[in-house]
């Protein structure tokens, strides 16, 4: 078995790196998506959240439902600077 | 700022439900839709429905979207409909923002919303879980049932839920071979009746088992499937190689709930209902005040619930911003009613195990 285990598909992040950094004590998602932008892509961590939340519970021997997900921010999908600023702009008037 | 009185995140079952149920009451409805057709999951269900008649039982689910809309179309005059939309944001003012077609974005103040914006797929993850070729079963549905595209000619189904076997019966109809359906649970998770069609058709189900590897050099070839133990662990020595083009993973949905969390809305993690919910009163009302969520946004359930919750939630937000039906009580009983009753089988009683931690 010498194929990659894909964890995050947005930043190609594999579950050896998410373990390595798991084992190297960083046991949150936050700190995992800074260290490897998982959860920052378009998807905006639908596809690793949960795959990276389980290992996090494994590994600190918890449940997932004790496993906290990153903050949720505004924008969910990519929006062009411009496009803000054009609302901005007719909102002043 | 456009202004609105009730704003639906989300034309699928619930919020179409929830739209006919508000407009019905006298609300002013604006309908978001992320996609060019209003409908949801419903427009690629070509199986039909269970449940009674007031869920549009016995009808396929492809036929319903045209019953819900032409049920709008007698409110017109107060319903407004943006197709190609995405709410990209909930702020703390009630405020939201929207992206329509990429090219126009803008802010709308509505009085209250229903969010309606279902559920996604699960991903699993084993050596090679990128290969073209590899999808979610929901995925393959809507290239199958929507676009008319044949995914591949030799699948592999991993996930023995309602969803994996229903496509699993949806691909043998295309003519795809279905070479095994296979599910790490001891038991199969979906209906035994959809089950056993599938099983008539000569398709293995593999229960207690996994998906090890898959292999490939641009794209899908073979997939090695292992038993597990019941700690879902591999069994070394009981591998198995399958000749597949395709993989369907269908390990079930987790609930589409970015807006809600961004918005502060308290939130529970419920693995009964999927994932991450959030809290909600009797009405469907989160702990933030004139936020409504209903369908698989606030735990993952068959279309027929989605809908009930869309017209109760609509029903209930409608009154809650002043358009208040004489028989708003005796509507509100009925569709509680009716979601007691199709919460009363055994899957329901697992969900209602769910439901308990997060009802306010």
């Amino acid at each position: 078995m010498d194929g990659k285990t894909i964890v995050c598909r947005c930043s190609d992040v594999t579950l050896k790196e998410i373990r390595k950094l798991i084992s190297q004590g960083y046991t949150t998602f936050e700190e995992i998506k800074r260290l490897t932008r998982s959860g920052m892509g378009p998807c905006q961590g639908k596809t690793c959240g949960q795959l990276i939340m389980r290992e996090i519970a494994n590994a600190r021997g918890q449940k997932i439902q004790d496993v906290k997900f990153q903050t949720n921010r505004p924008p969910v999908v990519g929006v062009k600077l411009g496009l803000v600023a054009e609302e901005a702009r007719r909102n002043e008037k | 700022m456009k202004q609105a009185e009730l704003v639906i995140i989300g034309g699928g079952p619930a919020g179409l439900c929830a739209a006919v149920s508000a407009a019905r009451s006298g609300a002013k409805v604006l309908i978001i839709e992320r996609n060019k057709d209003l409908g949801g999951q419903l427009l690629k269900q070509t199986h039909m429905f269970f449940g009674s008649e007031k869920q549009y039982a016995s009808l396929r689910g492809i036929d319903i979207p045209a019953i819900l809309i032409s049920e709008l179309e007698k409110y017109k005059e107060r319903v407004e409909i943006i197709k190609e939309a995405t709410v990209v944001g909930v702020f703390e003012d009630g405020v939201i923002t929207v992206l329509e077609k990429e090219e126009n974005y803008f802010k709308i103040a509505p009085k209250a919303l229903v969010l309606a914006t279902g559920a996604y797929e699960k991903y699993l993850s084993f050596p090679n879980n990128d290969l073209p070729g590899i999808y979610g079963a929901g995925a393959v549905q809507t290239l199958m049932n929507v676009h008319g595209v044949k995914p591949g000619n030799k699948v592999l189904m991993v996930g023995a839920g309602n969803i994996g076997l229903i496509v699993s019966y949806q691909l043998m109809q295309a003519g795809v071979k279905v070479e095994a359906i296979l599910d790490a649970a001891p038991k199969i998770g979906g209906y035994l009746v959809h089950a056993s069609k599938v099983r008539r058709m000569g398709v293995p189900i593999l229960t207690s088992h996994t998906v090890k590897e898959a292999i490939g050099k641009e794209e899908l070839e073979k997939a090695v499937i292992s038993q597990v133990d019941e700690k879902f662990s591999p069994i070394e020595g009981s591998e198995k190689t399958l000749d597949v083009d395709v993989m369907c993973i269908s390990v079930g949905l987790t609930p589409l709930n970015e807006l809600l969390a961004m918005r502060g809305c308290k939130m529970k993690y419920i693995p009964q209902l999927g994932g991450l919910v959030p809290l909600r009163n009797e009405n469907y009302e989160t702990s933030v005040e004139n936020l409504f969520v209903a369908g698989d946004a606030t735990g993952v359930e068959e279309a027929s619930a989605a809908m009930v919750e869309g017209f109760l939630a609509g029903l209930c937000a409608a009154e809650k911003i002043g358009y208040r039906l004489d028989n708003f009580e005796e509507m509100k009983n009925d569709y509680l009613k009716q979601l007691e009753e199709l919460r009363s089988g055994p899957a329901g009683k697992h969900i209602l195990s769910g439901i308990e931690q997060i009802v306010l």
